[in-house]
Protein backbone atom coordinates (compact mmCIF):
# COMPACT_ATOMS: atom_id res chain seq x y z
CA UNK A 1 0.00 0.00 0.00
CA UNK A 2 1.13 3.56 -1.05
CA UNK A 3 1.33 6.34 1.51
CA UNK A 4 -1.75 8.83 1.10
CA UNK A 5 0.85 11.57 -0.11
CA UNK A 6 1.77 9.24 -3.21
CA UNK A 7 -1.78 8.08 -3.82
CA UNK A 8 -2.68 10.21 -7.36
CA UNK A 9 -6.48 9.61 -8.20
CA UNK A 10 -7.45 8.57 -12.04
CA UNK A 11 -9.01 11.00 -14.80
CA UNK A 12 -12.76 9.89 -14.28
CA UNK A 13 -12.17 9.76 -10.31
CA UNK A 14 -10.58 13.15 -10.14
CA UNK A 15 -14.02 14.22 -12.09
CA UNK A 16 -16.26 12.36 -9.59
CA UNK A 17 -14.63 13.82 -6.48
CA UNK A 18 -14.82 17.48 -8.17
CA UNK A 19 -18.10 16.91 -8.98
CA UNK A 20 -19.35 15.51 -5.17
CA UNK A 21 -19.03 18.66 -3.54
CA UNK A 22 -21.15 20.58 -5.61
CA UNK A 23 -24.15 17.76 -5.65
CA UNK A 24 -24.14 17.41 -1.66
CA UNK A 25 -24.67 21.24 -1.34
CA UNK A 26 -27.90 20.68 -3.74
CA UNK A 27 -29.15 18.27 -2.06
CA UNK A 28 -28.51 20.00 0.76
CA UNK A 29 -30.08 22.81 0.17
CA UNK A 30 -33.44 21.03 -1.63
CA UNK A 31 -33.90 19.01 1.61
CA UNK A 32 -33.66 22.36 3.56
CA UNK A 33 -35.65 24.53 1.68
CA UNK A 34 -38.15 21.45 1.22
CA UNK A 35 -38.78 21.33 4.91
CA UNK A 36 -39.41 24.81 5.87
CA UNK A 37 -41.47 25.16 2.72
CA UNK A 38 -43.50 22.29 4.57
CA UNK A 39 -44.00 24.43 7.76
CA UNK A 40 -44.68 27.65 5.93
CA UNK A 41 -45.30 27.38 2.13
CA UNK A 42 -44.43 31.87 1.95
CA UNK A 43 -41.11 31.21 3.29
CA UNK A 44 -38.35 33.32 1.52
CA UNK A 45 -35.34 32.12 2.80
CA UNK A 46 -35.14 28.86 0.76
CA UNK A 47 -37.16 29.26 -2.35
CA UNK A 48 -37.66 25.93 -4.18
CA UNK A 49 -35.95 25.50 -7.49
CA UNK A 50 -39.28 25.98 -8.93
CA UNK A 51 -39.70 29.42 -7.48
CA UNK A 52 -36.25 30.59 -8.16
CA UNK A 53 -36.84 29.59 -11.90
CA UNK A 54 -39.56 31.33 -12.02
CA UNK A 55 -37.84 34.47 -10.79
CA UNK A 56 -35.08 33.67 -13.63
CA UNK A 57 -37.95 33.90 -15.93
CA UNK A 58 -39.78 37.01 -15.01
CA UNK A 59 -35.95 39.27 -14.47
CA UNK A 60 -34.49 37.22 -18.26
CA UNK A 61 -37.15 36.62 -20.50
CA UNK A 62 -40.01 38.52 -19.72
CA UNK A 63 -40.09 42.32 -20.36
CA UNK A 64 -40.25 44.58 -17.21
CA UNK A 65 -43.95 45.87 -17.06
CA UNK A 66 -42.69 49.47 -16.40
CA UNK A 67 -39.77 50.05 -18.37
CA UNK A 68 -39.92 47.34 -21.61
CA UNK A 69 -36.54 46.09 -20.84
CA UNK A 70 -35.41 43.08 -19.92
CA UNK A 71 -33.95 43.59 -16.50
CA UNK A 72 -31.22 40.66 -15.99
CA UNK A 73 -29.74 41.73 -19.22
CA UNK A 74 -29.47 45.15 -18.82
CA UNK A 75 -27.87 44.50 -15.68
CA UNK A 76 -25.30 42.12 -16.89
CA UNK A 77 -24.81 44.32 -19.81
CA UNK A 78 -24.20 47.57 -17.40
CA UNK A 79 -22.09 45.51 -15.01
CA UNK A 80 -19.63 43.91 -17.68
CA UNK A 81 -19.35 47.32 -19.28
CA UNK A 82 -18.38 48.89 -15.80
CA UNK A 83 -15.70 46.21 -14.78
CA UNK A 84 -14.42 45.96 -18.11
CA UNK A 85 -13.55 49.58 -18.47
CA UNK A 86 -12.06 49.38 -15.41
CA UNK A 87 -9.88 46.11 -15.53
CA UNK A 88 -8.48 47.52 -18.98
CA UNK A 89 -7.85 51.07 -17.91
CA UNK A 90 -6.33 49.39 -14.71
CA UNK A 91 -4.17 47.09 -16.85
CA UNK A 92 -2.77 49.80 -18.83
CA UNK A 93 -2.29 51.81 -16.08
CA UNK A 94 -0.42 49.18 -14.72
CA UNK A 95 1.34 48.36 -17.48
CA UNK A 96 2.38 51.99 -18.04
CA UNK A 97 3.76 52.56 -14.55
CA UNK A 98 5.19 49.15 -13.53
CA UNK A 99 7.62 49.39 -16.59
CA UNK A 100 8.47 53.15 -16.20
CA UNK A 101 9.43 52.33 -12.15
CA UNK A 102 10.50 48.60 -13.30
CA UNK A 103 13.07 49.95 -15.57
CA UNK A 104 14.24 53.53 -14.90
CA UNK A 105 15.83 54.15 -11.42
CA UNK A 106 15.32 57.67 -11.43
CA UNK A 107 11.62 57.13 -12.03
CA UNK A 108 11.55 54.75 -9.69
CA UNK A 109 12.75 56.42 -6.89
CA UNK A 110 10.15 59.43 -6.83
CA UNK A 111 7.11 57.06 -7.91
CA UNK A 112 7.64 53.42 -5.55
CA UNK A 113 7.39 55.28 -2.24
CA UNK A 114 3.91 57.03 -3.01
CA UNK A 115 2.53 54.07 -4.67
CA UNK A 116 3.52 52.17 -2.03
CA UNK A 117 1.52 54.33 0.39
CA UNK A 118 -1.34 54.89 -2.23
CA UNK A 119 -2.02 51.30 -2.19
CA UNK A 120 -2.59 51.01 1.11
CA UNK A 121 -5.37 53.27 1.08
CA UNK A 122 -8.48 51.36 1.53
CA UNK A 123 -10.94 52.59 -1.65
CA UNK A 124 -13.91 51.87 0.04
CA UNK A 125 -12.83 54.35 2.70
CA UNK A 126 -12.50 57.17 -0.56
CA UNK A 127 -15.73 56.18 -2.10
CA UNK A 128 -17.65 59.44 -0.69
CA UNK A 129 -14.52 61.38 -1.95
CA UNK A 130 -15.20 59.72 -5.79
CA UNK A 131 -19.41 60.40 -5.02
CA UNK A 132 -18.52 63.70 -4.33
CA UNK A 133 -16.11 64.42 -7.48
CA UNK A 134 -17.01 62.33 -9.94
CA UNK A 135 -20.89 62.30 -9.24
CA UNK A 136 -23.09 59.25 -9.44
CA UNK A 137 -22.60 58.70 -12.84
CA UNK A 138 -20.49 55.56 -14.24
CA UNK A 139 -17.21 57.58 -13.75
CA UNK A 140 -17.13 57.07 -10.21
CA UNK A 141 -17.88 53.45 -10.27
CA UNK A 142 -15.12 53.00 -12.98
CA UNK A 143 -12.64 54.99 -10.33
CA UNK A 144 -13.60 52.87 -7.72
CA UNK A 145 -12.65 49.87 -9.46
CA UNK A 146 -9.16 51.33 -10.74
CA UNK A 147 -8.49 52.86 -7.87
CA UNK A 148 -9.18 49.56 -6.04
CA UNK A 149 -6.36 47.27 -8.85
CA UNK A 150 -4.47 49.41 -10.06
CA UNK A 151 -2.02 50.11 -7.54
CA UNK A 152 -1.79 46.06 -7.12
CA UNK A 153 -1.06 45.90 -10.71
CA UNK A 154 1.70 48.55 -10.89
CA UNK A 155 3.47 47.23 -8.58
CA UNK A 156 3.46 43.64 -9.59
CA UNK A 157 4.50 44.81 -13.16
CA UNK A 158 6.98 46.64 -11.38
CA UNK A 159 8.64 44.38 -9.36
CA UNK A 160 8.47 41.71 -12.22
CA UNK A 161 10.35 44.04 -14.78
CA UNK A 162 12.71 44.01 -12.11
CA UNK A 163 13.34 40.32 -11.35
CA UNK A 164 13.90 39.85 -15.25
CA UNK A 165 17.74 38.61 -15.21
CA UNK A 166 19.84 41.30 -15.55
CA UNK A 167 21.96 39.23 -17.77
CA UNK A 168 18.84 40.13 -20.45
CA UNK A 169 19.08 43.55 -20.06
CA UNK A 170 22.53 43.63 -20.71
CA UNK A 171 22.83 41.46 -23.38
CA UNK A 172 20.43 43.67 -25.57
CA UNK A 173 22.85 46.66 -24.72
CA UNK A 174 25.56 44.70 -25.93
CA UNK A 175 23.39 44.32 -28.99
CA UNK A 176 22.85 47.95 -29.81
CA UNK A 177 19.49 48.35 -27.98
CA UNK A 178 18.36 51.95 -26.39
CA UNK A 179 16.10 52.07 -23.37
CA UNK A 180 13.18 52.76 -25.54
CA UNK A 181 14.03 49.24 -27.60
CA UNK A 182 14.78 47.71 -24.80
CA UNK A 183 11.73 48.60 -23.08
CA UNK A 184 9.36 47.41 -25.82
CA UNK A 185 11.13 44.40 -27.95
CA UNK A 186 12.61 42.51 -24.47
CA UNK A 187 11.27 43.37 -21.51
CA UNK A 188 6.92 44.43 -22.62
CA UNK A 189 6.93 41.30 -24.90
CA UNK A 190 8.42 39.09 -21.45
CA UNK A 191 5.96 41.19 -18.95
CA UNK A 192 2.83 41.12 -21.40
CA UNK A 193 2.00 37.26 -20.08
CA UNK A 194 2.41 38.28 -16.25
CA UNK A 195 0.11 41.14 -16.95
CA UNK A 196 -2.43 38.69 -17.94
CA UNK A 197 -1.43 36.62 -14.80
CA UNK A 198 -1.95 40.25 -12.55
CA UNK A 199 -5.08 40.97 -14.10
CA UNK A 200 -6.79 37.52 -13.32
CA UNK A 201 -5.61 37.95 -9.95
CA UNK A 202 -7.33 41.20 -9.49
CA UNK A 203 -10.44 40.62 -11.13
CA UNK A 204 -11.85 39.42 -7.58
CA UNK A 205 -11.31 42.47 -6.28
CA UNK A 206 -12.72 44.29 -9.10
CA UNK A 207 -16.26 42.77 -8.91
CA UNK A 208 -16.22 43.41 -5.05
CA UNK A 209 -15.68 47.24 -5.79
CA UNK A 210 -18.05 47.23 -8.24
CA UNK A 211 -20.71 45.44 -6.72
CA UNK A 212 -20.25 47.72 -3.86
CA UNK A 213 -20.23 50.66 -6.15
CA UNK A 214 -23.54 49.44 -7.56
CA UNK A 215 -25.24 48.90 -4.03
CA UNK A 216 -24.65 52.03 -2.95
CA UNK A 217 -25.80 54.55 -6.43
CA UNK A 218 -27.13 52.70 -9.27
CA UNK A 219 -30.12 52.93 -11.96
CA UNK A 220 -29.17 48.98 -12.92
CA UNK A 221 -26.65 46.40 -12.25
CA UNK A 222 -26.08 43.00 -10.98
CA UNK A 223 -24.93 44.62 -7.73
CA UNK A 224 -27.95 47.44 -7.82
CA UNK A 225 -30.51 44.66 -8.22
CA UNK A 226 -29.22 41.86 -5.62
CA UNK A 227 -29.23 45.13 -2.86
CA UNK A 228 -32.70 46.16 -4.42
CA UNK A 229 -34.47 43.12 -4.01
CA UNK A 230 -32.99 42.24 -0.87
CA UNK A 231 -35.83 44.93 0.68
CA UNK A 232 -38.13 42.18 -0.40
CA UNK A 233 -36.07 39.19 1.01
CA UNK A 234 -36.35 38.07 -2.39
CA UNK A 235 -34.00 35.24 -2.41
CA UNK A 236 -35.77 33.65 -5.57
CA UNK A 237 -33.46 36.84 -7.05
CA UNK A 238 -30.44 36.61 -5.46
CA UNK A 239 -29.19 33.03 -5.69
CA UNK A 240 -29.18 33.21 -9.49
CA UNK A 241 -28.13 36.67 -9.62
CA UNK A 242 -25.04 35.47 -7.45
CA UNK A 243 -24.56 32.40 -9.39
CA UNK A 244 -24.76 34.26 -12.47
CA UNK A 245 -22.16 36.68 -11.40
CA UNK A 246 -20.00 33.80 -10.29
CA UNK A 247 -20.51 32.55 -13.62
CA UNK A 248 -19.17 35.66 -14.95
CA UNK A 249 -16.09 36.05 -12.97
CA UNK A 250 -14.85 32.56 -13.66
CA UNK A 251 -15.74 32.95 -18.03
CA UNK A 252 -13.38 36.39 -18.19
CA UNK A 253 -10.49 34.63 -16.29
CA UNK A 254 -10.98 31.58 -17.60
CA UNK A 255 -10.84 33.43 -21.56
CA UNK A 256 -8.13 35.84 -20.24
CA UNK A 257 -6.06 32.34 -19.37
CA UNK A 258 -6.97 30.88 -22.86
CA UNK A 259 -5.83 33.94 -24.15
CA UNK A 260 -2.38 33.97 -22.58
CA UNK A 261 -1.84 30.70 -23.75
CA UNK A 262 -2.53 31.07 -27.26
CA UNK A 263 -0.25 34.53 -27.05
CA UNK A 264 2.45 33.50 -25.44
CA UNK A 265 2.97 29.67 -25.62
CA UNK A 266 6.83 30.04 -24.56
CA UNK A 267 5.84 31.69 -21.22
CA UNK A 268 3.56 28.50 -20.45
CA UNK A 269 5.69 26.06 -21.73
CA UNK A 270 8.08 27.58 -19.53
CA UNK A 271 6.78 27.69 -16.52
CA UNK A 272 5.28 24.33 -17.07
CA UNK A 273 8.70 22.69 -17.45
CA UNK A 274 9.80 24.45 -14.13
CA UNK B 1 48.75 49.11 -31.22
CA UNK B 2 47.28 48.04 -27.71
CA UNK B 3 43.76 47.78 -28.28
CA UNK B 4 43.00 47.38 -24.28
CA UNK B 5 44.63 48.97 -21.79
CA UNK B 6 43.86 48.47 -18.09
CA UNK B 7 45.64 51.43 -16.18
CA UNK B 8 46.01 51.12 -12.53
CA UNK B 9 42.52 49.87 -11.95
CA UNK B 10 41.50 49.28 -8.34
CA UNK B 11 38.34 47.90 -7.59
CA UNK B 12 36.37 47.94 -4.35
CA UNK B 13 32.64 47.37 -2.92
CA UNK B 14 33.09 49.96 0.37
CA UNK B 15 35.56 48.33 2.76
CA UNK B 16 35.32 45.13 0.74
CA UNK B 17 38.78 45.44 -1.83
CA UNK B 18 38.08 43.20 -4.76
CA UNK B 19 40.92 44.01 -7.28
CA UNK B 20 44.02 46.30 -6.92
CA UNK B 21 46.66 47.61 -8.80
CA UNK B 22 45.93 45.94 -12.50
CA UNK B 23 48.50 47.33 -14.99
CA UNK B 24 48.21 45.36 -18.18
CA UNK B 25 47.84 45.43 -21.87
CA UNK B 26 46.06 43.54 -24.70
CA UNK B 27 46.60 43.00 -28.16
CA UNK B 28 43.84 43.17 -30.80
CA UNK B 29 43.45 39.36 -31.60
CA UNK B 30 44.94 37.78 -28.14
CA UNK B 31 42.39 34.94 -26.43
CA UNK B 32 42.82 35.92 -22.51
CA UNK B 33 41.08 33.35 -20.28
CA UNK B 34 41.55 34.13 -16.97
CA UNK B 35 41.49 32.12 -13.61
CA UNK B 36 41.73 32.09 -10.03
CA UNK B 37 39.51 30.86 -6.81
CA UNK B 38 35.91 32.01 -7.02
CA UNK B 39 35.42 35.47 -5.45
CA UNK B 40 38.80 36.82 -6.22
CA UNK B 41 37.17 39.22 -8.45
CA UNK B 42 37.81 37.98 -12.29
CA UNK B 43 34.37 38.34 -13.05
CA UNK B 44 34.44 41.84 -11.55
CA UNK B 45 37.43 42.85 -14.13
CA UNK B 46 35.14 41.11 -16.94
CA UNK B 47 32.20 43.69 -15.66
CA UNK B 48 34.86 46.19 -15.85
CA UNK B 49 35.60 45.57 -19.14
CA UNK B 50 32.13 45.13 -20.08
CA UNK B 51 30.96 48.49 -18.55
CA UNK B 52 28.43 47.22 -16.01
CA UNK B 53 30.64 48.09 -13.54
CA UNK B 54 33.12 50.77 -13.01
CA UNK B 55 36.34 50.77 -11.04
CA UNK B 56 37.14 52.77 -8.05
CA UNK B 57 40.05 54.12 -8.91
CA UNK B 58 41.92 54.20 -12.14
CA UNK B 59 40.47 53.59 -15.66
CA UNK B 60 40.24 51.46 -18.97
CA UNK B 61 41.54 52.25 -22.17
CA UNK B 62 39.83 50.84 -25.44
CA UNK B 63 42.06 52.22 -28.14
CA UNK B 64 43.27 54.85 -26.28
CA UNK B 65 40.20 56.14 -25.00
CA UNK B 66 38.28 55.70 -21.42
CA UNK B 67 35.87 52.55 -21.87
CA UNK B 68 31.86 53.30 -22.29
CA UNK B 69 30.72 53.09 -18.86
CA UNK B 70 27.79 51.47 -19.77
CA UNK B 71 27.45 48.31 -22.30
CA UNK B 72 27.46 49.24 -26.13
CA UNK B 73 28.06 47.20 -28.84
CA UNK B 74 31.79 47.34 -28.91
CA UNK B 75 31.81 44.37 -26.68
CA UNK B 76 29.91 41.51 -26.64
CA UNK B 77 29.32 39.59 -24.00
CA UNK B 78 27.95 35.58 -23.45
CA UNK B 79 26.82 34.96 -19.68
CA UNK B 80 26.57 31.28 -18.16
CA UNK B 81 23.06 31.42 -18.39
CA UNK B 82 20.10 33.94 -19.42
CA UNK B 83 21.92 35.22 -22.39
CA UNK B 84 19.19 34.53 -25.08
CA UNK B 85 15.94 36.20 -24.79
CA UNK B 86 13.15 33.21 -23.53
CA UNK B 87 10.19 35.20 -25.96
CA UNK B 88 12.20 34.86 -29.04
CA UNK B 89 12.67 31.94 -31.54
CA UNK B 90 16.33 31.20 -32.68
CA UNK B 91 15.78 33.13 -35.57
CA UNK B 92 14.14 36.09 -34.02
CA UNK B 93 16.85 36.18 -31.06
CA UNK B 94 19.60 36.55 -33.91
CA UNK B 95 17.95 38.92 -36.08
CA UNK B 96 16.96 41.14 -33.16
CA UNK B 97 20.45 42.38 -32.87
CA UNK B 98 20.63 44.13 -36.42
CA UNK B 99 16.68 45.18 -36.27
CA UNK B 100 18.06 47.79 -32.87
CA UNK B 101 20.31 49.68 -35.57
CA UNK B 102 18.21 49.43 -38.40
CA UNK B 103 14.44 50.55 -36.56
CA UNK B 104 15.29 52.86 -33.79
CA UNK B 105 12.02 53.42 -33.46
CA UNK B 106 10.29 49.99 -33.78
CA UNK B 107 13.21 48.00 -33.41
CA UNK B 108 11.34 45.67 -36.26
CA UNK B 109 12.41 45.50 -39.92
CA UNK B 110 10.22 44.68 -43.18
CA UNK B 111 9.92 43.24 -46.61
CA UNK B 112 13.81 43.98 -48.07
CA UNK B 113 15.61 45.05 -45.04
CA UNK B 114 14.09 42.18 -42.89
CA UNK B 115 15.84 39.49 -46.05
CA UNK B 116 18.52 40.53 -45.58
CA UNK B 117 19.00 41.11 -42.03
CA UNK B 118 17.39 37.05 -41.82
CA UNK B 119 20.06 35.97 -44.31
CA UNK B 120 23.14 37.22 -42.61
CA UNK B 121 21.63 35.51 -39.59
CA UNK B 122 20.82 32.65 -41.01
CA UNK B 123 24.59 32.70 -42.08
CA UNK B 124 25.37 32.97 -38.00
CA UNK B 125 23.15 30.71 -37.22
CA UNK B 126 24.59 28.09 -39.64
CA UNK B 127 28.11 28.80 -38.46
CA UNK B 128 27.43 27.75 -34.72
CA UNK B 129 25.46 24.85 -35.93
CA UNK B 130 21.86 25.58 -34.99
CA UNK B 131 20.49 25.87 -38.99
CA UNK B 132 18.30 22.86 -37.74
CA UNK B 133 16.54 24.65 -34.66
CA UNK B 134 15.63 28.54 -36.18
CA UNK B 135 11.90 28.14 -35.48
CA UNK B 136 12.61 26.65 -31.55
CA UNK B 137 12.34 29.07 -28.23
CA UNK B 138 15.22 28.62 -26.05
CA UNK B 139 13.38 26.65 -23.32
CA UNK B 140 13.11 24.23 -26.09
CA UNK B 141 16.75 23.97 -26.36
CA UNK B 142 19.81 21.93 -24.58
CA UNK B 143 22.64 24.05 -22.54
CA UNK B 144 24.77 24.17 -25.45
CA UNK B 145 22.40 24.51 -28.23
CA UNK B 146 21.54 27.77 -25.96
CA UNK B 147 24.89 28.82 -25.67
CA UNK B 148 25.69 28.46 -29.43
CA UNK B 149 22.88 30.49 -30.18
CA UNK B 150 24.32 33.58 -27.45
CA UNK B 151 26.97 33.18 -29.73
CA UNK B 152 25.39 33.60 -32.82
CA UNK B 153 23.88 36.61 -31.22
CA UNK B 154 26.93 38.37 -30.12
CA UNK B 155 28.47 37.75 -33.76
CA UNK B 156 25.87 39.59 -35.18
CA UNK B 157 27.19 42.82 -34.09
CA UNK B 158 30.92 42.43 -35.01
CA UNK B 159 32.52 43.53 -31.46
CA UNK B 160 36.21 44.03 -31.22
CA UNK B 161 35.88 42.58 -27.77
CA UNK B 162 33.79 38.86 -27.00
CA UNK B 163 33.25 38.93 -23.30
CA UNK B 164 32.30 34.95 -21.77
CA UNK B 165 31.77 34.80 -18.60
CA UNK B 166 32.16 31.00 -17.61
CA UNK B 167 30.51 30.03 -20.79
CA UNK B 168 30.64 26.65 -20.58
CA UNK B 169 30.38 25.90 -16.65
CA UNK B 170 27.09 24.64 -17.16
CA UNK B 171 27.74 21.90 -20.04
CA UNK B 172 28.17 18.41 -19.77
CA UNK B 173 32.48 17.97 -20.36
CA UNK B 174 31.62 15.95 -23.90
CA UNK B 175 29.57 19.17 -25.45
CA UNK B 176 32.38 21.53 -23.39
CA UNK B 177 34.59 20.13 -26.21
CA UNK B 178 32.83 20.48 -29.32
CA UNK B 179 32.30 24.82 -27.66
CA UNK B 180 35.80 24.45 -27.26
CA UNK B 181 36.01 23.95 -31.11
CA UNK B 182 33.10 26.38 -31.96
CA UNK B 183 34.59 29.26 -29.95
CA UNK B 184 38.40 28.88 -31.77
CA UNK B 185 36.63 28.50 -34.80
CA UNK B 186 34.40 31.70 -34.28
CA UNK B 187 38.00 33.52 -32.87
CA UNK B 188 40.09 33.16 -35.62
CA UNK B 189 37.56 33.79 -38.50
CA UNK B 190 36.29 36.62 -36.82
CA UNK B 191 39.59 38.33 -35.47
CA UNK B 192 38.22 38.80 -32.14
CA UNK B 193 39.52 39.63 -28.82
CA UNK B 194 38.22 37.41 -26.38
CA UNK B 195 38.37 37.67 -22.34
CA UNK B 196 37.14 34.10 -20.88
CA UNK B 197 36.34 33.49 -17.19
CA UNK B 198 36.54 30.16 -16.30
CA UNK B 199 36.68 27.69 -13.37
CA UNK B 200 38.46 24.50 -15.40
CA UNK B 201 42.10 25.50 -15.56
CA UNK B 202 42.42 22.92 -18.01
CA UNK B 203 39.90 24.88 -20.31
CA UNK B 204 41.88 28.12 -19.88
CA UNK B 205 45.36 26.27 -21.20
CA UNK B 206 43.47 24.71 -24.11
CA UNK B 207 42.10 28.42 -25.61
CA UNK B 208 43.58 30.93 -24.43
CA UNK B 209 46.47 32.68 -26.01
CA UNK B 210 47.44 34.09 -22.70
CA UNK B 211 46.42 32.99 -19.37
CA UNK B 212 45.92 36.18 -16.40
CA UNK B 213 46.14 33.92 -12.75
CA UNK B 214 44.08 35.79 -9.95
CA UNK B 215 45.65 35.82 -6.24
CA UNK B 216 45.93 37.80 -3.21
CA UNK B 217 49.02 38.73 -2.67
CA UNK B 218 48.37 40.69 0.35
CA UNK B 219 47.43 39.01 3.51
CA UNK B 220 45.59 40.72 6.73
CA UNK B 221 44.61 38.03 9.27
CA UNK B 222 42.99 40.64 11.41
CA UNK B 223 41.12 42.34 8.37
CA UNK B 224 40.57 39.16 5.24
CA UNK B 225 39.15 41.88 2.70
CA UNK B 226 41.43 44.61 3.42
CA UNK B 227 43.99 43.77 0.35
CA UNK B 228 42.11 42.85 -3.23
CA UNK B 229 43.73 40.03 -5.53
CA UNK B 230 46.56 41.07 -8.58
CA UNK B 231 47.30 38.94 -11.71
CA UNK B 232 49.97 36.75 -10.01
CA UNK B 233 50.56 35.57 -13.35
CA UNK B 234 50.53 36.70 -16.93
CA UNK B 235 51.68 33.58 -19.51
CA UNK B 236 51.93 33.45 -23.06
CA UNK B 237 50.09 30.65 -24.29
CA UNK B 238 51.25 31.08 -28.03
CA UNK B 239 54.01 28.44 -28.49
CA UNK B 240 54.45 24.56 -27.07
CA UNK B 241 57.50 25.62 -25.08
CA UNK B 242 55.37 28.18 -23.16
CA UNK B 243 52.40 25.94 -22.89
CA UNK B 244 54.71 23.72 -20.74
CA UNK B 245 55.84 26.30 -18.38
CA UNK B 246 52.83 27.48 -18.32
CA UNK B 247 51.60 24.25 -17.08
CA UNK B 248 53.66 23.45 -14.46
CA UNK B 249 52.89 26.61 -12.65
CA UNK B 250 49.57 26.29 -13.16
CA UNK B 251 49.68 22.93 -11.59
CA UNK B 252 51.36 23.73 -8.56
CA UNK B 253 49.40 26.72 -8.28
CA UNK B 254 45.57 24.80 -8.37
CA UNK B 255 47.00 22.92 -5.90
CA UNK B 256 47.73 25.69 -3.94
CA UNK B 257 44.74 28.15 -4.41
CA UNK B 258 42.15 26.88 -6.62
CA UNK B 259 41.96 23.31 -4.59
CA UNK B 260 40.64 21.20 -7.18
Amino acid sequence: MKKLMNIEPSRSLKGFLALVPFVLILMLYWTASNERLAENPYDKLLPSFTQISDAVDRMAFTEDKRSGEYLFWQDTGASLYRICIGIGISAAVGLLFGMLSGLLPVFRSGFSPLITIVSLIPPMAILPILFITFGLGELAKVMLIIIGTAPVIIRDIQSHVRQLPSEILIKAQTLGASTWLVAIRVVLPQIMPRLVSAMRLSLGTAWLFLIAAEAIAAQEGLGYRIFLVRRYMSMDVILPYVMWITALAFAMDFSLRKFSELCFPWYHQQEAGK
Amino acid sequence: MSLLKIDNVWKSYGDVQILERLKLTVNEGEFVSMVGASGCGKTTLLKMILGSETATRGQILLNDQPISPEPNEARGIVFQKYSVFPHLTVLQNVMIADEFSASPFLGRCFGQQKRKIKDKAMSFIEAVGLGHATGKYPHQLSGGMQQRLAIAQALMKSPKILLLDEPFGALDPGIRKDMHQLIRKVWKENKLTIFMVTHDIQEGFELGSRLWVFDKVRHDPQAPTAYGAQITYDLPLTTEKQQVTGQTIAEKYVKKVVNL
